[in-house]
């Protein structure tokens, strides 16, 4: 993985060092809370209902065992003994002290992280796909570009103040997991040419996807970019937007809304112009600096393995828990003999990605001895041990058992996304968690959630859509209705190359009811699914009449 | 307004003048766009220095053929949130090769005061001269930057690769 250099040493500590004298300034009332406000939400430090909330960024969601390690002995010195891994990859802790925050992120500098851009109206935090590096299905490490674009957008002099904030996210793989048709850029890399699998490397790039109040689907404005010109179409898309986006109203101030008033033919035609003339020129990374960055994404010193390992296809047959895990929670890796683990951070009855000190202790130790001490963050709130060798298998199993992070729902009905909602989040209109809990209770039994097969549910608590509602298979939208939280209903929503907005289904159910109505579209796929179909395919097939005719038949 | 100059305060000798107050006679005025777009000959005849005011909203563009009449163009900040100004003095210095006094006007303070700079300013109208003793400070905050803007500044991703070329 990437790591800092005396630059970027001397740059985050040079960060810490000025929002210490931020932080002095508002304890001692020089500044008032207003004052005080753009520069706490440039250190990622919220407000929130209760107290401040420290969002501390993962780039692209990869984590050494010693920065998993400080974020454990954070949440323990700082905090109340746990963190909330984000649907941008990045951390959350609930409870820190104004007077701590500086210490926090000195501390965090020390193991290269930072809680830079983590909040404000800026280019934030870069996410990418959790399996970059380790994935069959990938052109090239999409990290290698994060980490590029992590660089160029740290406290980028023009676009600090943005009309609103900004998301970038970067897949390598045909499969998307990093959900790039629904941020404000998204990077797919691509081969150029003849579809014959040698064409040059380079982008398809996305513009103008989101969710929250307008979900978009974002536009392909840029088929094949060369990867040297990466910087100057970013600066091209962004000065564009800086200058035209939306600034009257805060609802309609992010790119997905210049993009849809304008049209994606005449926003392309704006950034290709404005993209002439910086094309080439300094913005550019110098030459070098790709190969240098590359370098450390370089893939690890592999064992040579057989493909298929026998002591653990015997341990699949002796042992129907491990099996099952196994058969869920594990990704194919590249390199043969290999596995990626998925954590699951969705225990019955816990919120959804929330981890412990504890556990996350455990976990660096776990990554120290069977991952070459590489941990990653999902966008969907679980964690990643990249490089197991299968022959580690059923031991790492065996210790993640007892530490509750094993299991066997990854993808499934359990596996659920949910924003921090009306329990912490100063905008929510109802309670988003304990949604999830009651979910993971009601099917509580891994055989039927096996039975379930993918299903994606996710929770947003207001229209702000941090749970990512909008591309839940099923979709779970908290609102308010005269000071009663109800739950509307989205069906069809799907955040990967196949990328839909979900449908309402119909009027919304009260927090007593919707549980009961989760549990009701699941029966009804159940009993009109074709083999093979997963939710999301019957739904396509069958459309959303009978669905909605079993919800509603006994209202 | 106290003006931050040369990286200190300092005297102001331009007076801003509204779409209809008169000129003074023989002092260096800021005139709004719109003014300087309706009296642009009568204006460039004067015998003082002109400068022009932008608003916010208004394009680099619309003066750029004119900035070899104008030794002063104000760009304002009517809140900090607005980040407009920050492309139009990159346009009008690195696009439009601008090299008179670039002021930032309006709701400008200490804590932008480095990107501002970034971004081809030379010149800070403050609501607190207090901000003046703030300047040098706020410049000199970070040793490193990663991006490469018309401030001659060399970007941590250039010096790698000098260093490594040196080695």
């Amino acid at each position: 993985m990437y790591r800092y250099d005396e630059f970027d040493h001397a740059f985050v500590n040079e960060r810490v060092a000025q929002f210490r004298d931020q932080a002095a300034r508002r304890l001692s009332g020089e500044l008032t809370e207003e004052e005080f406000r753009p520069h706490r939400l440039m250190n990622g430090l919220y407000l929130q209902l209760h107290a401040y909330m420290l969002r501390v960024a993962i780039p692209y969601g990869t984590l050494s065992s010693r920065q998993m390690r400080k974020l454990a002995h954070i949440a323990r010195r700082y905090d109340r003994g746990y963190g909330h891994f984000t649907t941008r990859q990045n951390i959350q802790y609930n409870w820190p002290a104004l007077e701590d925050v500086p210490d926090i992120l000195a501390e965090l500098a020390e193991v290269e992280m930072h809680a830079i851009q983590t909040s404000g109206n800026c280019i934030r935090n870069v996410t990418a796909d959790q399996f970059s590096g380790v994935a069959a299905d990938e052109i090239e490490d999409p990290r290698i570009y994060a980490e590029i674009i992590r660089q160029w957008s740290s406290l980028h002099p023009e676009f600090s103040f943005l009309p609103r904030k900004f998301k970038i996210a970067v897949t390598g793989a045909a499969e998307d997991r990093a959900a790039v048709a629904f941020h404000d850029i998204g990077l797919r890399i691509v081969r150029d040419g003849n579809g014959e699998g040698d064409g040059e490397v380079g982008f398809e790039v996305i513009v103008g996807g989101g969710q929250g109040r307008t979900p978009m689907i974002g536009k392909t404005i840029r088929p094949f970019l060369p990867k040297e010109h990466l910087l100057s179409y970013l600066e091209a898309i962004l000065r564009v937007y800086n200058l035209l986006g939306r600034r009257d109203n805060l609802f309609k101030a992010r790119i997905k809304i210049l993009v849809h008033e304008v049209g994606a033919a005449a926003f392309t035609g704006m950034v290709e112009e404005e993209w002439e003339q910086l094309k080439g020129g300094p913005v550019e990374l110098p030459k070098g600096e790709l190969e240098r960055i590359l370098a450390y994404f370089a893939p690890p010193a592999y064992e040579r393995l057989p493909a298929v390992t026998p002591a653990f296809e015997a341990k699949k047959f002796e042992d129907r828990a491990f099996a099952r895990w196994a058969e869920v929670n594990l990704f194919p890796h590249k390199q043969p003999g290999y596995a990626v683990v998925n954590l699951s951070l969705k225990p019955e009855g816990e919120p959804p990605g929330d981890a412990t000190a504890a556990q996350m202790d455990a976990i660096a130790d776990l990554a120290d001895r069977y991952s070459l001490s590489e941990i990653r963050v999902t966008h969907e709130q679980n964690l990643v041990l990249p490089y197991v060798r299968q022959a580690d298998l059923h031991a790492l199993w065996q210790e993640l058992v007892p530490l509750g992070l094993a299991t066997a729902n990854i993808g499934r009905v359990t596996d659920i996304i949910a924003c921090p909602g009306l329990d912490y989040c100063s905008l929510a209109n109802a309670r988003s968690i304990p949604v999830a809990q009651q979910i993971t209770r009601r099917f509580n039994d891994l055989t039927r959630i096996h039975d379930i097969d993918e299903l994606k549910i996710k929770i947003s608590g207001c229209i702000n859509a941090c749970g990512h509602h909008h591309v839940g298979h099923i979709g779970i939208l908290g609102v308010d209705k005269k000071g009663e939280e109800f739950y509307q209903i989205t069906l069809g929503g799907d955040a990967t190359q196949t990328a839909a907005i979900g449908a309402i289904i119909g009027p919304a159910f009260s927090a007593a009811e919707v549980v009961d109505a989760v549990e009701t579209l699941v029966n009804t796929y159940v009993d009109l699914r074709e083999p093979g179909e997963r939710f999301l395919d019957t739904y396509r097939r069958v459309g959303p009449a009978p669905f909605k005719e079993k919800l509603y038949a006994t209202h | 307004m106290p003006l931050i100059k040369g990286g200190a305060l300092s005297d102001d000798d331009w007076v801003s003048v509204g779409d209809d107050e008169p000129l003074p006679a023989d002092r260096p005025v800021i005139v709004p766009l719109k003014r300087w777009q309706a009296e642009r000959d009568a204006l460039g005849g004067r015998n003082a220095a002109m400068g022009v005011r932008l608003e916010s909203a208004d394009k680099a563009e619309a003066i750029a053929a004119d900035l070899g009449r104008l030794a002063l163009v104000a760009i304002a900040f009517p809140t900090f949130r607005d980040g407009r100004g920050f492309s139009t003095a990159r346009l009008l210095r690195e696009r439009y090769g601008f090299k008179g006094e670039l002021r930032a006007v309006g709701n400008v303070f200490r804590d932008q005061f480095l990107f501002m700079h970034r971004c081809g300013f030379d010149a800070y109208e403050v609501a607190d001269a207090r901000e003046a003793e703030a300047f040098a400070a706020a410049l000199a905050s970070f040793s490193v930057v990663y991006q490469r803007t018309g401030d001659g500044r060399v970007p941590a991703t250039a010096l790698r690769q000098l260093r490594r070329a040196a080695e």
